[in-house]
């Protein structure tokens, strides 16, 4: 489209959409945007969408060795939450003229990324309360400015997540509360879960604010409306005492309540680890990634006959109206 | 009237056939050949779980020994366990899959319709609860039988594999044992040879449809319900159970 417009026109129409964003006005799918604002877009929602689907897989790794009858349901319902997520996040992101295949290739070629936290792994129960209560905390944390991001089916699409991840997050810390009023293995299952998940938790912020390449354009677009260290801040200061009141200890010595700023000073990252586990060195991307592969490969014969029988369906109907 | 262990043992029947089945489909989780049909077999298999749950409910009521639902689906063995051979059988493809789960709506719809007239109160208002479902899992495995069936040239190979792999495990749907034949004497359970009929008439419809047909002179395995099963159980257990197993007694 840009290649048409005249050098004239594009500055203006650049302008014209700058201004929506600061009125906000929400960009819906068929009004005028600039490429780089709709790559962004596509990036970000489809990168939240691969994440949803590959989330599934940790957590689905408990679901034939859940405790309980009520855990075990309530954990299959919390991963069809997920499913649902990620279609109509692809949903939302087809919207901006790329389809579901496209995306899912760019998933499988390694072109496309997910949210590095699923490159971890569930090695006991209490991983499926963590998950909920730290991992889901996090996206919540995230996602509550993204319901009022400026590309309005992201926005809509948020709104619907946020209010199914709250109770997620509940679930989670609930598991949590249940195991450390438990036995000595219980607590320590929650101790342990804690003590690995905690750190990537809060990676799952993205990199400090001066390493965050995208952050200063997303924040002009209002896709972004908080930097990642502010919104890391929010969830440490949320969490902290969450642990402190189930008895658990969060896994930083240099975790400390700084009164003058009213929040909690905390110890340096471990970027190193975030950004090996981002570049494909995690203990489970390798298994992640061949998993969704392999799905979707062995799946392929399914949905070739699903196409096949479709197309049979409207030959079929065809035919009988022309003979009427 | 139907002495309480059978009705006790005709339920665990019911419950552990819709648990082990939820267990498999439950293994699909995250791995479906496309999102929509992750979303519907898990689905398929959170209706299995609240269905076992309702019938393990009912069945520790009537033992009156104080056990709960997690009780009985945790702390029994293979012996123990009265599932139908049909559901413990591993989920291949998807094409096995769906044969699976179709041939035992086959005969869970019309069985759970009957159930509605059941004389016993509670299993009258499980049986009207599930009907519902039932009728949703039965439409979704329909479809799919007929999808495949008349689908492509490989997926009708492959759904005829399944049918062939599968087919031997139907005949004890339809068979009762002793204690579902004091319920049915009872007007408990509905009559068998009703639902075989109804049974036969859904499936020869869809495969007609579907381009596709039922082997002949087939021998049929017994055995699930009087807890004889295949070697697969055990490994179902051990997962489903290790939890419970390693941590006795503790709230979860």
């Amino acid at each position: 489209m840009e290649t048409l417009l005249t050098a004239f026109q594009l500055p203006d129409l650049e302008s014209r959409f700058q201004a929506r964003i600061d009125a906000e006005d929400k960009i819906e799918p068929k009004d005028w945007m600039p490429e780089e604002y709709r790559k962004t877009l596509i990036r970000q929602i489809s990168q939240h969408a691969h994440s949803e689907v590959v989330g599934m897989l940790p957590e689905g790794n408990w679901v034939t060795r859940a405790p309980s009858l009520k855990r075990k349901a309530v954990l299959l319902a919390k991963i069809q939450d997920e499913a649902g997520h990620g279609l109509y996040l692809y949903s939302a992101c087809e919207t901006l003229g790329v389809s579901r295949d496209q995306l899912i290739d760019e998933l499988h070629s390694g072109k496309a990324k997910y949210s590095s936290i699923f490159n971890y792994p569930t090695l006991n129960w209490a991983d499926i309360g963590a998950i909920g209560w730290l991992v889901d905390g996090a996206a919540i944390m995230n996602q509550i400015p993204l319901c009022r991001a400026s590309f309005g089916p992201y926005s809509r699409a948020m709104i619907r997540v946020c209010k199914e991840e709250s109770f997620h997050q509940r679930q989670g810390y609930e598991i949590m509360l249940t195991l450390s009023k438990g036995s000595k293995e219980q607590k320590a299952m929650a101790q342990d879960a804690l003590n690995r998940w905690w750190w990537p938790s809060l990676m799952m912020f993205g990199p400090s604010d001066q390493d965050s390449k995208h952050s200063a354009q997303s924040m002009k677009w209002k896709i972004k409306r908080f930097s990642n260290d502010e919104l890391r801040q929010r969830f440490v200061d949320m969490t902290v005492p969450q642990a402190e009141l189930i008895g658990l200890k969060v896994p930083d010595d240099q975790l400390k309540w700084n009164e003058e700023r009213r929040s909690y000073d905390f110890g340096e990252i471990p970027w190193d680890e975030f950004w090996n586990v981002v570049n494909g060195n995690g203990p489970c991307n390798k298994k992640r990634l061949a998993d969704r592969v392999n799905a979707h490969n062995e799946g392929k014969w399914v949905r070739e006959a699903a196409e096949a029988f479709a197309k049979k369906q409207a030959q079929r109907t065809d035919s009988k109206l022309k003979s009427n | 009237m139907a002495s309480k262990q059978s009705l006790i043992d005709s339920i665990l029947i019911l419950a552990d056939s819709s648990l082990i089945l939820a267990q498999r489909l439950g293994e699909w989780c995250g791995h479906g050949p496309v999102l929509e049909q992750d979303m519907a077999m898990t689905n398929i298999a959170l209706d299995y779980i609240g269905r076992s749950r309702l019938l393990y409910q009912y069945a520790a009521q009537l033992q009156g020994e104080g056990k709960s639902e997690d009780d009985l689906a945790f702390l029994r063995d293979v012996g123990e366990y009265k599932n139908l051979l049909l559901v413990e059988q591993e989920n291949g493809h998807f094409g096995h899959t769906v044969i699976r789960q179709f041939f035992l709506e086959a005969f869970q719809f019309p069985f759970y319709d009957a159930l509605q007239n059941s004389q016993d109160q509670t299993l009258k208002e499980i049986a009207s609860k599930t009907i519902k479902e039932t009728a949703y899992h039965l439409k979704w495995s329909t479809e799919w039988v007929i999808r495949l069936g008349d689908g492509t040239e490989e997926s009708h190979q492959k759904i005829k594999t399944a049918i062939t792999d599968l087919v031997p495990f139907t005949g004890e749907l339809t068979q009762a044992v002793s204690c579902e034949k004091e319920l049915i004497d009872q007007n408990i359970f509905p009559d068998y040879d009703e639902i075989k009929r109804k049974m036969d008439a859904l499936i020869n419809t869809a495969f007609k449809q579907a381009g596709l047909e039922l082997p002949t002179q087939v021998y049929m395995h017994q055995g699930g319900k009087k807890g004889l099963h295949s070697e697969l159980l055990g490994y179902i257990l051990s997962d489903m159970q290790f939890l419970q197993r390693a941590y006795p007694g503790l709230e979860w």
